[in-house]
């Protein structure tokens, strides 16, 4: 089997190339994906090949965006829609909530629509370009949301979400773009949605986590193997909705103690859904309380300094397995 | 870089043009003067993003002086500003400290933001220069509500909103439009029509190119002016100004301008979307030049004056950076005391 090495963004480029090439229905929008190829260039050469029908190029506008997505889809079109950064989708957040969330609800249509979302911070983006907005989609049935941390994760995920009957937001980690390479096959795979991944083995403690924070864990899991010999699994979710509650639970049952990771805010993200889960399901096989680390619950600073203290690091996961391995 | 203005005779003679305005020569000056901090102040923003002392997004608003330096001078102590995210030359045009600006910039507590905020954010409450902001169109509406505040308790100032030609493609704008209209509410929209969202031409994004016309379904007001001319700027906005200020009616105004940037730090000047030679032929208009010339013919200013005023310049600029290169960084406990009041 062939592969290549590619980054994370290059991987979710070439997800959406093979889908378009592979299907006619399927068609990109959103603002400056042309000719300037996106604002991060994950659209870059595809007006060149593919032409202006099929990668367009839309006004400042993401309600019409998401909203003509919604259309196109009905219409027997597979969207790709893509919002500049995923602090936009504010601007257009009827659209996904009301009308894509609940068309196949109300009147069993399918919705085929993919929402890509640029998002997190770590680039000193400030308030208003840093956000992690999944948990505000996360409540709201009717909605796939996936968000990958790998390139092999990325290209699968993107395939499967285009292949998708219903509307998937696609969260894919700024920071990942060109900081996070691997090998990526060159055949036709998809990653299942829904599917958590277990990403190191582990016996001791298992991190939950998904997105950036997915490789701090990795790290700071070698660390402690390294320096405590405390033998960390990392499962990463992949999918947030659906969310994989039997790889969740196994993990938990395995290990006892859960660390449960999050770039987003603490209060009200995924993390907490999860804990309610293990607490729920998995409660005899607890040997320490659930513990969370996520971004603090304040709007992201632009300030470099208390932006990476606002932030997960390598470090603060590194402690908290400590703590958790102590207790 | 030293301005070095051309004596030569324009080709109309303009030299009493602002007369009917009631300008005087000191004020005239200060246009100047302030366009040419601008200017200065952010080319030496570029540079210090190149040294990676100010980072995350930064837009530069080189080129469109004219439009906010002329528009601002328009308005009283009391009025109203609102800004997008190309917001550093509003904010010194409303006078606000460069070194605290350049603070911000460089994500120092001593910003006007804490450093919480960065390019995106400039803010004077002492000023009512209400921002700077990122999300595009956004902030239209809430022009209309400082206006609407301003008429309903009695007072008589206006509200000026500026955004760019792409944010009118928000449903917003539209929105705001219609309300302002309806309720007769005293406030001024600037449309910077600098020719491009990003990459996008106008005519690529605008099913009516005119967007000043864009307010005729609301039946309001509306106009256009040259934006490389600070005094065509100052006649638009004042009169649009004391009308609101009058009569309670709002206006949409489109500045024609241009950037002679790219649209943030990451987008060179020229490449896919316009040609090296297009923005050559925009730079013959350069607003800053050009009215230092005129001045300098009209015997407004002589030579020796604008050399003085580049050094002056020079100054105000060097001490905004050595400011924000000394100040603090903003202490991490401060992160959570400011999310409530
Ligand atoms: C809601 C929203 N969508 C997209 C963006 C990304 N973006 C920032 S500026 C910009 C172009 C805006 O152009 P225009 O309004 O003409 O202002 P200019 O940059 O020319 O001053 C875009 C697409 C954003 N910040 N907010
Ligand atoms: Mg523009």
């Amino acid at each position: 089997m062939n592969s290549k090495l590619l980054t994370y963004i290059e991987a979710i480029s070439k997800g959406m190339w093979e889908e378009m090439e592979r299907d006619p229905a399927v068609f990109l929008l959103g603002e400056d994906i042309g000719g300037f190829g996106g604002a991060f260039k994950a659209t870059k050469g595809f007006l060149q090949h593919f032409g202006e029908d099929r990668v367009v190029d839309t006004v400042l506008a993401e309600s019409a965006i998401l909203g003509a997505s919604v259309g196109a889809a009905l219409a027997g079109m597979k969207p790709v829609a893509e919002m500049q950064f995923s602090d936009f989708v504010t601007c257009g957040f009827n659209q996904l909530v009301n009308n894509a969330a609940t068309t196949h609800y109300r009147w069993n249509i399918p919705v085929p629509m993919v929402v890509r979302l640029p998002s997190g911070a770590g680039i000193h983006g400030g308030p208003f370009h840093s956000r992690n907005p999944e948990a505000w989609f996360f409540h709201q049935p009717g909605l796939k949301i996936v968000a990958p941390s790998t390139p092999y994760d990325a290209k699968g995920l993107i395939k499967a979400a285009i292949r998708d009957a219903n509307p998937v937001l696609y969260f894919e980690h700024k920071r990942l773009y060109r900081h996070v390479k691997g090998e990526v096959p060159d055949d036709d795979y998809l990653v299942e949605i829904g599917k958590a991944d277990v990403k190191r083995q582990g016996t001791d403690i298992s991190v939950i986590t998904y997105g950036s924070t997915v490789h701090q864990a990795l790290e700071a899991a070698e660390i402690l193997q390294q320096e405590n010999g405390t033998s960390v699994e990392v499962l990463d979710l992949r999918s947030l909705v659906p969310l994989d509650k039997e790889a969740i639970l196994a993990s938990a049952r395995k290990t006892g103690k859960v660390l449960i990771v999050h770039e987003d805010n603490l209060t009200g993200g995924i993390g907490a859904e999860v804990a309610a889960l293990i607490a729920e399901f998995a409660f005899q096989n607890l040997d320490a309380p659930i513990k969370r680390l996520a971004a603090i619950d304040t709007p992201t600073p632009y300030s470099p300094t208390l932006e990476e203290f606002f932030l997960p690091s390598k470090e603060k996961v590194v402690n908290a397995l400590k703590e958790l391995a102590r207790y | 870089m030293a301005t070095v203005l051309s004596m030569k005779e324009p080709k109309e003679t303009k030299k009493i043009r602002w007369k009917d305005l009631g300008l005087s020569s000191a004020q005239l000056i200060d246009f100047y003067k302030r366009m040419l901090l601008i200017r200065r102040f952010e080319e030496r923003a570029a540079q210090e993003y190149g040294k990676s002392k100010i980072g995350g997004f930064c837009h530069l608003y080189i080129g469109q002086e004219a439009v906010g330096v002329g528009a601002i001078e328009a308005l009283r102590e009391d009025d109203y500003i609102f800004s997008a995210y190309r917001d550093h030359g509003h904010a010194l045009a409303r006078g606000m400290d460069p070194k605290v600006i350049m603070a911000e910039l460089f994500g120092k507590f001593t910003g006007c933001s804490k450093g919480m905020g960065g390019s995106m954010h400039m803010f004077d409450a002492s000023k009512n220069f209400m921002g700077g902001y990122g999300i595009v169109g956004g902030h239209i509406p809430l022009a209309a509500g400082t206006a609407f505040g301003s008429k309903y308790l009695g007072k008589d100032s206006v509200t000026i909103c500026f955004f760019g030609e792409a944010a009118a493609n928000q449903g917003v704008f539209h929105e705001t439009l219609n309300l302002a209209a309806l309720w007769k509410l005293p406030v001024v929209f600037i449309c910077e029509n600098n020719r491009y969202g990003m990459g996008t031409a106008v005519e690529r994004a605008h099913a009516v190119w005119d967007i000043y016309q864009k307010a005729s379904a609301y039946d309001m007001k509306r106009g256009w002016f040259d934006g490389m001319d600070v005094i065509e700027s100052y006649r638009a906005v004042k009169a649009a100004v004391d009308h609101a200020r009058q009569s309670n009616e709002p206006t949409l105004l489109e500045a024609r301008t241009y950037r002679f940037r790219g649209h943030s730090m990451s987008d060179p000047i020229h490449g896919h979307y316009r040609t090296k030679e297009e923005v050559e032929e925009q730079k013959k208009s350069d607003p800053v030049p050009r009215f230092g010339e005129e001045l300098l013919h009209a015997g407004i200013l002589t030579q020796k004056a604008v050399d003085d005023m580049e050094a002056e310049i020079k100054t105000i600029v060097n001490q905004a950076v050595e400011f924000a290169d000394q100040s603090p960084e903003p202490p991490a406990d401060f992160l959570r005391e400011n999310v409530y009041s």
